[in-house]
């Protein structure tokens, strides 16, 4: 029963903490471009209005991935929340991943198809540093569960500086910021229009709204995992510094201008394979 | 009789009495009936002897082992004639050789050895023998639909269909044999037979890139089972057995190493490891059943099942490094290779080559938990790879092309038929599926075996894997709609076999933990002792069990609510200028054009062709490693 309601609770409240932080990003955002920016609601404000829109569909097809994804996005989130196995949970939110790249391979459309295959080749490039992640959070205490990770005697960071660090590099692909929005951007400089969500309207983008608030929290989760361990004061520097990792993703989103596909790729798999491997190499060394 | 050796020379019957029927129809039955009986007999075999196991041994063993001399020589006879009538002096010199040391073995050198059990049956065979019987009787069933196809479409290759059935049913006679055999020389018999019956069907169309890659598929597995039968008379002449099982009871030291070296290079070739890996890559322009059987119940599953054989003398031996390294590489290298390929059967056989990799890591670091991967990878990747090139077999003769880029209609071809390619797809790298799962286990290994360099490398090869799978699964659901296309309708005799190894696919991943529980951690208890423990916890298998349910549930769930939401339907975003078909846009002076969607390939970002030459160096490098290790051992 309290299963149940830790469930319900993890739905709910995840998207609404997903969906304010939104929020003060574009007020941050707007204050470093110099304007006033909207009001942090104003993304629940966006949701709802696109919940009323028509929602119309190039084809029967593409709308059915976006909910399938979303499905298994807050699947991710009850299992990280509740403090289940990392890697599954990491396996379940590439599963959601891949449905929404295939739902922009479903419309058929030119530039969506082209979002699909830069979202693709996204998570190529991150997916190595986001399993290396799991698996030096694993030699903490020999497990992949999180509730023994945030269990531990010290906290992970002490022993994978490189492994965060790296970390914090693929984070910007996870929050779809600048310089690695290649496959769709909220900035409104890019020149293959809304990316996979080009043909998505009405209700269905509000979905990927939502899923995307919801993927905002699994992202700061991994943040939140370096810095928790037994003493309940950790909880708290933990929170601090997924914020500061958020207000770190904001300036970098403001400051770079869009990479090219291939340096988002090579520069990430060559910190992945400088920071977390040499990180991971030393740790089995010494353990 | 025993049962077991009804089942092994069942298929030898079948072989012959459909190499005798011409006529087409009567001998579609035959092929029906016989691959039936052969899938029965497997299921009956692996209930009779699952629980306890046997190990046979025979009266008559000098009999046997003089026909198997005599047919031998037979084979060899002819290999060395091929060899010289085509030009391909290598493969008759490596005949030559391999006879040449037989005989001289059999005759002069074998006396005094005894021999305990020549056939031993346990759960690891028992595995083996379900996946060749079932996987293999599948594809003979598919055969007969896709067959009488081929010749209407390929009108310039003479028609040879009974000697190709007779050919994959010797082919099933030679697995069997090569998986129950405990005497190495019956094995040995078997292994070559194996190369043997590769080359006959890599050769079936008689072009003259088919005779090539026949001749190097016979060269490079050839000059394997030269290292298999010194490493057999070396066994025989040194520790005076010739039982796998003794061989595999012994300790790891230098001079049981030399063999299990020797033994890996065999099984690495036959497995299409780098650098052998050419052959298998070359035997795509077979008919695709062939390829179906070499990819996934047969051939390189060979190479892969002796290496869990051996496991146990490479857990922590120079030898074994040496083996992990290479599969390693293999399986890196390999997945990139796919990348840039577009044929689907290219993308097959790069990532066939690349999952061996990964079984070959795994049997290299040989701890249980590694084990337990493999032999899993081994099941899921028979039964989804099968399950792949079968379909690319048929959507061959929907589309009339079995190019990725053109699967973009197959949706409006055939919706089954995409679903079950959609389905075997999702087999090979999705997280609910079996091939998943493995990894899972195998990376946890890993780390647990502290080869973090293979975690790494798993790690990046993961993320690769997922790039080529999906694109290609982006293509199948795109549902482009061209209206130059002719209908083709999906006959009923290629549908029944996909359809079965579509529910195999789906049913192996719900019952994995029953695979584990019933055949793997039995198995393994034999060899590490009683506490084993699955790798997984249970409630992970649950999840994974409702995630696997979700996937099956969701698809339906949809359909009553696109029936009370219908919308709009409008044409795609082309910046203003869709002429309205969804096909063409106005361009430059208002001229239509048409509008063209590619996969990226990547070819020169990842500069395939200098990957492909340098891996193959390292690979090379690295066996020779392994030799320098191992003359360093003996000279020390």
């Amino acid at each position: 029963m309290k299963l149940v309601l830790n469930i319900i609770v993890i739905i709910v409240l995840a998207p609404l903490a997903g969906g304010l932080l939104t929020g003060v990003d574009r007020v941050i955002s707007a204050r470093m471009q110099g304007r006033k920016g909207p009001s942090v609601l104003q993304p629940f404000y966006d949701v709802l209005k696109l919940f009323q829109k028509e929602s119309i569909e190039v084809n029967t097809m593409h709308r059915f991935f976006v909910y399938i994804s979303l499905i298994f996005v807050i699947f991710t989130t009850v299992i990280m929340l509740l403090g289940g196995d990392i890697l599954l949970a990491l396996f379940a939110l590439t599963l959601g991943s891949i449905f929404f790249v295939l739902g922009g391979y479903a419309s058929n459309s030119p530039y969506s198809t082209i979002g699909s295959e830069r979202e693709l080749l996204q998570m190529m490039a991150f997916e190595p540093m986001i399993l290396l992640t799991a698996i030096g959070l694993y030699y903490g205490d020999k497990s992949f569960f999180i509730k023994d990770i945030i269990a531990a005697n010290v906290p992970s960071i002490v022993y994978l500086p490189g492994v965060f660090l790296g970390l914090l590099y693929i984070l910007t692909f996870k929050l779809r910021k600048s310089p690695f929005d290649l496959s769709m951007s909220h900035h409104g400089h890019q020149e293959i229009v809304q990316g996979i969500t080009t043909e998505y309207s009405g209700k269905d983008l509000a979905i990927i709204q939502i899923t995307h608030w919801y993927e905002t929290i699994i992202a700061l989760a991994l943040v939140y995992l370096f810095f928790a361990f037994k003493s309940p004061f950790s909880h708290i520097i933990a929170i601090f510094a997924c914020i500061i990792a958020y207000l770190l993703e904001i300036v970098v989103d403001n400051a770079f201008a869009r990479v090219k596909w291939q340096h988002a790729l090579k520069s990430t798999w060559v910190v992945t394979g400088v920071l977390a491997s040499v990180n991971l190499v030393i740790l089995s060394f010494f353990r | 009789m025993n049962s077991i050796f009804i089942l092994v020379l069942f298929p030898l019957l079948a072989s012959v009495a459909v190499l005798l029927v011409r006529q087409d129809a009567f001998r579609n039955i035959i092929v029906r009936i016989c691959a039936l009986t052969t899938g029965i007999l497997t299921l009956f075999v692996v209930c009779r002897y699952f629980k306890d196991g046997i190990a046979l041994s025979f009266e008559n063993r000098s009999a046997i082992d003089t026909v198997i001399a005599f047919v031998e020589v037979f084979i060899a006879a002819y290999i060395i004639f091929a060899g010289i009538k085509n030009k391909k002096y290598i493969v008759s010199i490596f005949a030559a050789l391999q006879t040449a040391l037989m005989l001289w073995f059999e005759f002069t050198q074998k006396h005094g050895i005894d021999v305990h059990s020549d056939i031993v049956f346990d759960r690891l065979s028992a595995v083996m023998v379900l996946i060749v019987g079932c996987i293999g009787s599948l594809i003979l069933i598919y055969t007969v639909g896709y067959m009488k196809w081929y010749h209407i479409h390929h009108e310039e290759y003479k028609e040879r269909k009974s000697f190709f059935f007779s050919v994959i049913f010797l082919f099933l006679f030679a697995m069997f044999g090569l998986i129950l055999s405990n005497n190495l020389t019956w094995m040995f018999f078997c292994w070559e037979l194996t190369t043997f019956c590769s080359y006959l069907l890599i050769g079936y169309t008689k072009t003259t890139d088919a005779v090539n890659n026949s001749f190097r598929a016979l060269a490079i597995n050839l000059g394997g089972g030269l290292a298999f039968a010194l490493a057999m008379v070396y066994i025989g002449m040194n520790f005076k057995t010739l039982e796998l099982s003794v061989l595999t009871a012994m300790k790891p030291e230098l001079a049981v190493l030399i063999p299990v070296f020797l033994l890996c290079i065999a099984a690495l070739t036959k497995s299409a490891q780098m650098p052998f890996s050419s052959w298998l890559l070359g035997a795509m322009v077979a008919p695709t059943p062939s390829s179906a059987l070499l990819h996934s119940a047969t051939m390189v599953k060979a190479g892969v099942y002796l290496l869990i054989r051996l496991a146990p003398l490479l857990s922590g031996t120079s030898v074994g490094k040496v083996i992990t390294l290479l599969g390693a590489v293999t399986f890196l290298v390999s997945s990139i290779i796919a990348i840039s390929k577009s044929d689907a059967k290219k993308i097959l056989a790069y990532s066939t080559i690349s999952n061996l990799g990964l079984i070959v890591t795994c049997a290299g670091i040989g701890t249980q938990e590694s084990l337990w991967a493999a032999i899993l990878l081994l099941i899921f990747h028979s039964i989804s790879k099968s399950l792949l090139f079968l379909t690319a077999g048929s959507v061959e003769h929907q589309i009339g092309s079995r190019n990725v880029e053109d699967m973009d209609i197959l949706m409006q071809v055939s919706r089954r038929l995409s679903g079950y390619m959609i389905v075997g797809i999702a087999g090979m790298f999705l997280a609910p599926f079996g091939m998943l799962i493995s990894k899972w286990v195998a990376m946890k290994a890993f780390i647990d075996s502290k080869n973090i360099l293979t975690v790494i490398i798993l790690a990046y090869g993961s993320a690769i894997t997922l790039f080529y799978w999906t694109k290609w699964m982006g293509k199948l659901v795109s549902n482009a709609n061209r209206k130059d296309h002719v209908k083709h309708t999906f006959h009923i005799d290629e549908e029944i076999p996909i359809f079965i190894h579509a529910i195999l696919v789906v049913l192996s991943c719900f019952t994995f933990p029953l695979i584990s529980e019933y055949v793997l951690v039995p198995y393994l208890s034999g060899l590490f002792g009683p506490s084993v423990l699955m790798p997984i916890g249970t409630s992970d298998v649950n999840i994974m069990l409702i995630m696997l349910s979700m996937l099956l549930i969701l698809p339906i769930s949809f359909i009553p609510i696109y029936k009370s939401d219908r919308r709009r339907i409008v044409p795609v975003y082309m910046a203003g200028e869709n002429t309205g078909d969804n096909e063409s846009f106005y361009g430059a002076l208002h001229t239509k054009r048409k509008v063209k969607l590619h996969n990226w390939y990547m070819e020169s970002f990842f500069e395939v062709k200098k990957l492909a030459f340098w891996s193959n160096i390292v690979c090379v490098a690295i066996i020779l490693v392994g030799v320098v290790l191992l003359i360093g051992g003996i000279a020390k």
